[in-house]
């Protein structure tokens, strides 16, 4: 399966190019055809990650474990070369998983849900061409092909997020989350020619080779691995570049949940992982991660907790769980980082798609405040939203419990500063486990508070909604089995296969500290207990939810999102719209324009004066012709 | 003797048509348009090949008095020259065709003018003769400005007039700077050759001055800060088919110039003055997309995004790095592509608004998918957008500018790459202003594009595509490559 890796990409890019070319002529089968696109690439992928595991015994040594697929020479001018080549590891294969699996699950459940939309072919199209990015970026053997996906992802969000492009808020959106992930992509770019120009390569094996054998200072690595984080900060929704994924939820519901799930967001955690021989030797840079991946969890997870739209709260949620990942990628748990990634997966495209369910059932109301005792209707959303709502708050044996676990126990251990991490990343967890269970209680229990009309058409979303809904809320139940922490005996599964490809990394961070099993199990039942007093808090206050009063103060600020997006509206976007309006006027129209109109006339009016040169006169004439040659040859002498 | 094709076809193709009877014109015009591309492309087939004699050129005496020789060639090392031949002839039977719903008046006149045009291109990048080069450049702006001031909108003539004023201004310096090397010449000979052997043996003091007379002249055709301001006008009153030439060709003679006769010639003044020709492309790239951020009409943010990346490509140029310099190659092959795509969306949306204001369009893309699609494509390959050939020729300059050995060259890289996202900015918002949103009054009455109009855009996507996955096409052409480095 293996030397056949190229089909995975195939499948979604023929299922783009058909679904695109015959949008007004497949009807109802482009999301059948879209879907089955997916799900090949998803057998062939499985394939895939199954011979990877037999790849461990054999390739022991560094680089062994991960198998080069080229394709075709996509440059090569003698100073450059980049292949269109896929390179296979227990990394990427276990990606490719996540991706083509719940991309899957997405697109079938989008087949009912976006079933009545006019677009519904372009629909289609659009999500296999994410697919296909998403598989780009994360098979790609080089940078270039990585940066080729980086950027297809952006496109597709930004096609997506404006589906609906008749309504200017939605691409408005649109265009937001374009442009802010561009300014990663620059941050991208510049560690990628700072890689270049040093190493003439941009293949991952050549530059972990090159690096690792430690040809190059810290310094430059530190500054390489900032500008690679400036990228990941923009796709994976960090600060300061985070405010375009609430934005984002303008797109269809099933959109969201791809993007926040299986692909888009996961592109940074990515491909820090896939760069870890460079971050391993730029403990500053990973120090910066830490910090900016705990302040988003935490100043998200405040936000979070007082939104009224369903998808925003998940949103922000999202943007949270990115921090923790981060935080685990700056304490160099690169393995806790993939877990969570995983069960993030796993647990937010349920909520995602329950949320779809819900917003579908309430004819598209997304406001909490106007739901309420949607659980009698909805008996199947409710519970797979719940499992979804235990499994991210952290309670075992749900697969969130694991995962956040492990982040916050790598936190833990580093250095001197480490339990202070700890203490805000378990404030950031209480949160958590305190605004899903303000949104479940709100959303399914209490009195119902729409209208009549509303009321009448409440029903539980067809079988084609609710099968992935299912399948979802089992792994979610169960996805922790993946990474079980060691004090319970069973091995790591994920540890194990993702050794061989971050083999250089894993050895004990420098700054490490052991800890004891007794207090391993202390923090973790802190952990728990976080957890029940986060839900206690939310059952206390929304159990019987009737109406809120407005928020004051901190509260208030919280749910205007900390004035981010005014911020940046006043510190960058006016003054630059300014300042070009002042160039335009200043240096262009009055500068520039008035100077060359100037010496147009200046040109005009002096040949009105030397028309009496031509006077006629023969001598004159050439009086005149001496002068110009005695001149030039002035000049001449002069000047040469 | 084969060369000579390429300035005969439309040489003679142009004067006959500009006698036959307006209604015969266009496909007259088409048929001598493809022509060209067929003779163009047999030319590429060969050249990729790399046989070793490949050699095309005619050389005979000219103006024996002065040791003027009428000299064209095109030898191994020349993939410049040939992408832009291949270039010269792509455009203009996409032109024709995409004008066919939609002719101009006399179409004797334009169409003959239009030839005349291309002939003088072809003559520019095949010349290797400096008096013949510079007579090639005038003889392909002529007809340029006839062009002009015949067609386009109500303001045409002041800016066709300022248009003039600074090109003349240019070409005066660079004959004054032609006229200086010749002199020193041995036996009096305009050949690229001895031009080449006499400028490098000049001192860096006489080459640091000259420099500026060639590259004034070649900065105002790109054009670059602060040489530009002729460009927004004359493209925003221009018919936009003269745009397209302008903008997909003949500014390209600019950065063409700067390869085949600047920097070979004089190589310690561009080496002297590295810094401050990638200083002013920078200021070109970051002042034009803030314009063009500010822009309402669609003509003009075109031209300001044109000018920041042709900012770029001269950045490139001059970084003295060969990657940097084929990647220039690349882009300036593919800006030309796009940029048609993108005058062909602009020539459509105002034959059917009649008006360039982005604020009296929207909601397009409920009545044209065709359009639409196109408009997103091309103007995502004009913001070098991976997946399209924007994207590898950017790629490739901007690590040449990151490799420079100029002591500014992170500054210089970081403020290039700003563009990368104001570009993103304007451009999307363009979209969204033209294509999104409501359907409004003066919009509802938007028809899908013709047959034609298909066809021409067709071509440039398809182009956009093939070149974006495949660069190879390109690569082949400048990867054994002598004409960059002087």
């Amino acid at each position: 399966m293996i030397q056949v890796a190229w089909l995975v990409p195939l499948f979604p890019l023929l299922g783009f190019l058909i679904t695109g070319l015959g949008r007004n002529k497949l009807g109802a089968l482009s999301g059948w055809i879209a879907s089955f696109a997916v799900l090949a690439s998803f057998l062939v992928s499985l394939g895939i990650f199954l011979e990877v595991q037999h790849l461990h015994g054999e390739g022991e040594e560094g680089t062994g474990a991960s198998i080069i697929v080229p394709v075709y020479e996509y440059i090569n001018s003698g100073t450059m070369t980049a292949q269109i080549s896929f390179q296979i590891d227990a990394l990427s294969s276990l990606f490719l998983l996540v991706i083509t699996g719940i991309g899957f699950l997405i697109h079938i459940y989008s087949i009912s849900y976006m079933s009545h939309d006019d677009g519904y072919g372009k629909f289609f199209a659009y999500l296999n061409l994410f697919i296909f990015s998403m598989l780009l970026l994360v098979m790609g053997a080089n940078y270039v092909l990585m940066f080729v996906g980086w950027e297809g992802v952006g496109l597709c969000s930004y096609l997506l997020i404006g589906f609906w492009y008749k309504n200017t808020e939605y691409t408005n959106a649109a265009k937001k989350a374009f442009v802010m992930n561009r300014i990663g992509d620059l941050g991208f770019l510049i560690g990628i020619l700072m890689l270049f120009s040093k190493f003439n390569t941009l293949n991952f094996t050549d530059l972990q080779a090159a690096i690792s054998s430690g040809q190059i200072s810290v310094g430059y690595l530190t500054a390489v691995a900032l500008c690679f984080f400036i990228g990941a900060t923009g796709k994976s929704a960090q600060i300061p570049l985070f405010t375009w994924l609430p934005d984002a939820m303008a797109g269809p519901t099933p959109v969201s949940a791809l993007i926040h799930a299986a692909t888009m967001v996961t592109a940074g955690i990515y491909m820090i992982t896939r760069s870890h021989f460079i971050y391993t030797l730029a403990p500053v840079a990973q120090q910066v991660i830490l910090i900016i991946g705990l302040a988003t969890a935490l100043i998200a997870a405040t936000i979070a907790t007082m939104q009224n739209d369903i998808k925003k709260v998940l949103a922000y949620s999202t943007v949270s769980q990115l921090g923790f990942m981060f935080m685990a990628l700056g304490a160099g748990a690169y393995v806790a980082a993939v877990f969570h990634v995983v069960t993030h997966a796993f647990f937010k495209a349920l909520l995602f798609l329950g949320s779809g369910s819900v917003i579908h059932a309430m004819g598209g109301e997304q406001d909490i405040r106007k739901m309420g005792g949607l659980k009698s209707s909805m008996k199947i959303t409710y519970l797979t939203f719940l499992i979804g709502c235990v499994a991210i708050a952290g309670i075992p044996p749900l697969s969130g419990f694991f995962s956040k676990d492990e982040i916050l126990m790598s936190v833990f251990k580093l250095g001197q500063y480490g339990k202070i991490f700890w203490v805000l990343g378990m404030l950031t967890a209480l949160m958590t486990a305190y605004y899903m269970f303000r949104l479940l209680f709100v959303t399914f229990h209490g009195e119902f508070r729409g209208t009549a009309d509303q009321k009448h058409h409440l029903h539980e979303s067809p079988a084609l909604m609710t099968i992935p809904l299912v399948i979802l809320a089992l792994l979610s139940a169960f996805g922790g089995m993946l990474g079980l922490p060691s004090i319970t005996g069973t091995p790591h599964l994920l540890e194990e296969f993702l050794e061989p490809v971050l083999k250089t990394s894993l050895v004990a961070h420098p700054m490490v500290n052991a800890l004891s099993h007794s207090a391993e199990l202390t923090l973790m039942g802190l952990a728990v207990i976080i957890a029940v007093i986060g839900i206690s808090m939310g059952w206390f206050y929304y159990k019987k939810y009737n109406a809120d009063s407005e928020p004051k103060g901190l509260a208030k600020m919280a749910q205007d999102k900390w004035y981010f997006d005014e911020i940046y509206h006043a510190i960058i976007v006016k003054p630059l719209l300014v300042l070009s309006k002042l160039m335009e006027r200043w240096i262009e129209k009055s500068g520039i324009d008035a100077l060359v109109n100037g010496v147009g006339k200046l040109i005009q009016a002096s040949g009105d004066r030397l028309r009496y040169l031509q006077s006629g006169l023969v001598g004159f004439y050439l009086f005149m012709m001496v002068l110009g040659i005695i001149l030039l040859f002035a000049l001449q002498i002069w000047i040469l | 003797m084969l060369i000579l094709l390429f300035i005969l076809i439309p040489l003679v193709g142009g004067l006959i048509t500009l006698l036959l009877p307006a209604s015969k014109a266009s496909y007259t015009a088409i048929g001598i348009s493809l022509l060209q591309f067929v003779v163009s492309l047999l030319t590429y087939t060969v050249y990729v090949k790399q046989l070793p004699g490949f050699d095309l050129h005619w050389n005979v005496n000219w103006i024996p008095s002065l040791g003027a020789r009428f000299s064209l060639g095109l030898d191994n090392g020349d993939s410049l020259a040939l992408m832009m031949l291949m270039l010269n002839a792509l455009v203009f039977p996409i032109i024709f065709v995409s004008l066919l719903n939609k002719q101009p008046e006399r179409k004797n006149v334009f169409y003959g003018l239009m030839l005349l045009a291309q002939a003088g291109l072809s003559g520019v990048f095949l010349a290797k003769d400096a008096l013949l080069f510079y007579v090639c450049w005038e003889a392909a702006l002529i007809p340029v400005y006839f062009l002009s001031s015949l067609y386009g909108g109500p303001r045409r003539i002041p800016v066709t007039f300022k248009f003039f004023v600074y090109t003349f201004a240019g070409s005066l310096l660079m004959l004054v700077a032609i006229l200086l090397i010749y002199q020193q010449t041995p036996i009096h000979s305009f050949d690229w050759d001895s031009f080449v052997s006499v400028g490098r043996s000049m001192p860096a003091s006489s080459q640091n001055w000259i420099f500026w007379l060639m590259f004034v002249a070649f900065a105002i055709k790109m054009p670059i800060f602060p040489f530009h301001t002729w460009q927004p006008d004359a493209y925003e009153e221009s018919a936009t088919p003269v745009t397209i030439v302008l903008s997909a060709i003949m500014v390209k003679m600019g950065l063409f110039a700067v390869v085949r006769w600047l920097m070979p010639v004089l190589p310690l003044g561009c080496e002297r003055w590295m810094d401050w020709v990638t200083l002013l492309s920078v200021i070109s790239i970051v002042y034009a997309s803030c314009l063009a951020l500010v822009q309402t009409n669609i003509k003009r943010i075109i031209a300001y995004s044109s000018i920041a990346h042709i900012g770029l490509m001269c950045a490139a140029i001059f970084s003295h790095q060969l990657i940097g310099m084929q990647g220039a190659a690349i882009q300036m092959f593919n800006h030309g592509i796009i940029i048609t795509g993108m005058w062909l969306l602009v020539a459509i949306v105002e034959n059917r608004l009649h008006t360039q204001d982005i604020r009296e369009m929207g909601g397009i893309a409920k009545l044209s998918p065709w359009f639409t699609v196109s408009l997103v494509v091309a103007s995502l390959a004009n913001i070098g957008f991976q997946m399209t050939n924007g994207f590898v020729g950017e790629f490739m300059m901007f690590n040449g500018l990151f490799k420079s050995t100029s002591p500014y060259h992170i500054v210089f890289t970081v403020f290039a790459g700003t563009g990368i996202i104001v570009g993103a900015a304007y451009t999307l918002n363009m979209i969204q202003k033209v294509a999104y949103g409501d359907v409004k009054a003066n919009t509802s009455s938007f028809t899908e594009l013709s047959i034609n109009e298909k066809i021409g855009m067709g071509i440039i996507l398809l182009l956009i595509v093939v070149l974006g996955f495949y660069p190879k096409l390109l690569m082949d052409l400048i990867y054994v490559d002598q004409v960059f480095q002087p």
